[in-house]
């Protein structure tokens, strides 16, 4: 009895843990998308799941407009967002050295969490599930709805972004700004609305984090910078850049959190994530799927 | 950037050191006497951050930690092992010295974001160390009843004795730090900074020159630390949090981190802004510090310690 007791309890945080990994994997996305194309780290991705979370609220709960409407109306205005980041914070910086870039989206990053808490105060705020709270139990492992809605979100931007890079021209043009800029300005790409994209698409994907997590875990003006530095500890544990690479470090992110709030101490759950975070970058820093000659040549 | 002349450190000595009296003079200026304790104390952080960033080009997000890690070994040590408060202050020194080199060897390695990274997340680690050893440091609630400093039997008990007793540590701290600026040391740093590689290829050996640099800022910002927690008699882990890095990097930025006078500018500018201008915009605070820092990096680089020179070019032109 003691035994399946705890096969169970170790089901039921693998499943929290898949979860909250399939959010940390869709900020590493965001990540990469931004980090490819202009080798920016934009420190700010997780104001997007800040913003998507109080923006979906706001539109849904308070406005009262439908799930599907409002989702598609918060995704617009963080993308919105996403794209004045980077007009507004990035672009202008004039002497864009790394220093000065990671310093513009931190700034970025403090305007937006401010504008938030300005609109929404700092009381965390709660969305309804998208099909109801009523627990699915599956063979004794009791599962919220809403944790299928965040893995299948995780999967289908994980097959629309293999679509998007391989099989569009935008998609292609897009590759080539990442393997390397003044070759693809000299085919007559412009990457500048590249780069406008990559901030407009990882805005996107952020958002879609953050409306799907807070029925979960509810959301407030103050969760974004946690929320990116996980991300991005997902990206680097996967290799930094890696499409497969930010799924794949999401995931394990998630069920170390997860079996180490469970099993060991839970007070130092956000600890976990962030000390995996330095034993890859002390040890191995090009990831798990990164490759370290690749790594070199870019500017980290 | 690398002469420190001497005419405008006696001129800021001499204001320094006539300031207490000045604002006893003026009523309505009374209560800034121990606001400039305060700027005294990130003046210490920020000479030292000013050094790794601006001289050595290397970025910490997560200073605030050694800070806490001063403010600690102080707090802890007195209350519960009752040790003298100046044993305390070195204890934390100490530490946070073997902490730096043990996360700096390692992470000096990296460079821009990574590093970034990699002290953003150090930083957030101790500070969910303060808060959940709860049996040493109190927890959220923080300590209490942290003794006050005293030297020969001469208590710093007053804010203007406390305010000499900060602005003179400050004062050997940036002697210290010009002439360590003005050495080979310092054009050693400058050229770690220009060029990696060719500073490696002139036979400077890079890695420990960082990390010696990322040792003596962690040291500065533990004795602001100690200081800090014997002014305030009282610390918790909300003033050593990543929004308190963050607020250094502000610091060191308005100022200009590319000068020591830049950062002691900075910090005395934030300081005067968050205990005393910012009341005023009230919820704005953030969106405020935000801006500060975008319109800064995006339009003066140099920050205010350039901005002199940044007028006579364009006065020239």
């Amino acid at each position: 009895m003691e035994s399946f007791a705890f096969s169970h309890q170790l089901l039921q945080f693998m499943v929290t843990g898949l979860t909250v990994g399939a959010i940390y994997a869709m900020v590493a996305i965001g990540f990469n998308i931004i980090y490819n194309v202009t080798e920016v780290l934009n420190l700010a991705q997780g104001e997007f799941v800040m913003l998507g979370g109080l923006v979906m609220v706001f539109i849904h709960v308070s406005l009262g407009l439908p799930l599907v409407i409002a989702f598609a109306a918060t995704v617009l205005v963080v993308t919105v967002v996403g794209v004045l980041l980077d007009r507004l914070a990035i672009r202008p910086v004039r002497q864009p050295t790394v220093m000065a870039l990671i310093i513009a989206t931190v700034a970025a990053s403090m305007i937006i969490k401010g504008g938030a808490m300005l609109i929404w105060g700092k009381n965390p705020y709660d969305l309804p599930a998208f099909s109801g709270r009523e627990p699915i139990v599956v063979g004794g492992l009791v599962l919220q709805s809403q944790y299928l809605w965040v893995i299948g979100f995780l999967v289908i931007i994980a097959i629309a972004l293999a679509l998007f890079f391989n099989r569009t021209i935008l998609g292609k043009a897009m590759r080539a700004c990442a393997d390397n800029g003044d070759a693809a300005r000299l085919v007559g790409i412009n990457v500048r609305q590249m780069v406008l994209l990559a901030f407009g698409v990882s805005a996107a994907i952020g958002a879609v984090a953050g409306i799907t997590l807070t029925p979960i875990a509810l959301m407030d003006y103050d969760r974004g910078a946690m929320l990116a530095i996980k991300g991005f500890a997902a990206a680097i544990l996967g290799g930094l850049g890696s499409f497969p690479g930010a799924i794949l470090g999401g995931v394990i992110l998630g069920l170390i959190e997860s079996f180490g709030a469970g099993f060991l101490m839970s007070g130092y759950k956000d600890a976990y994530a962030l000390i995996v975070l330095l034993l890859v970058l002390f040890v191995r820093p090009s990831g798990i799927l990164g490759s370290m000659a690749v790594a070199r040549f870019k500017r980290f | 950037m690398l002469r420190i002349h001497k005419g405008p450190i006696i001129v800021g000595a001499i204001f320094i050191a006539l300031l207490p009296w000045l604002f006893g003079r003026m009523p309505a200026l009374e209560h800034y006497t121990p606001l400039m304790v305060f700027a005294g104390i990130y003046c210490l952080l920020t000479i030292g951050l000013s050094l790794l960033m601006g001289y050595a080009g290397q970025i910490s997000l997560g200073h605030a930690a050694f800070y806490g890690i001063g403010a600690y070994a102080s707090g802890v040590l007195t209350i519960h092992f009752g040790l003298n408060p100046w044993l305390c202050m070195l204890a934390g020194a100490l530490a946070a010295a073997l902490v730096a080199l043990a996360i700096g060897t390692p992470a000096l390695k990296l460079k821009g974001h990574y590093l970034a990274m990699a002290t953003l997340a150090f930083g957030i680690i101790v500070n969910i160390v303060f808060r959940e050893e709860v049996r040493w440091t109190g927890g959220p609630d923080g300590l209490v009843g942290i003794p006050g400093l005293s030297l020969f039997g001469f208590a710093f008990d007053a804010i203007v004795k406390y305010y000499y007793l900060v602005w003179t540590v400050v004062a050997v701290a940036f002697l210290f730090t010009a002439n360590l600026i003005q050495s080979p040391v310092g054009r050693a740093l400058r050229a770690i900074h220009t060029s990696e590689a060719a500073a490696g290829a002139m036979g400077i050996p890079i890695a420990r020159y960082k990390v010696v640099v990322f040792v003596f800022a962690a040291v500065l910002a533990a004795l602001a630390g100690s200081l800090y927690a014997h002014f305030m008699n009282f610390i918790n882990p909300g003033t050593f949090d990543l929004f308190f890095s963050i607020q250094l990097i502000i610091m060191i930025t308005l100022g200009g981190m590319h000068s020591l006078w830049g950062a002691m500018i900075g910090a005395i500018l934030i300081a005067l802004l968050s205990f005393e201008w910012l009341h005023h915009f009230g919820e704005w605070e953030i969106v405020v510090y935000g801006l500060v820092l975008l319109i800064v990096t995006i339009f003066f680089p140099q920050g205010l310690a350039g901005l002199p020179k940044m007028v006579m070019e364009r006065i020239r032109r």
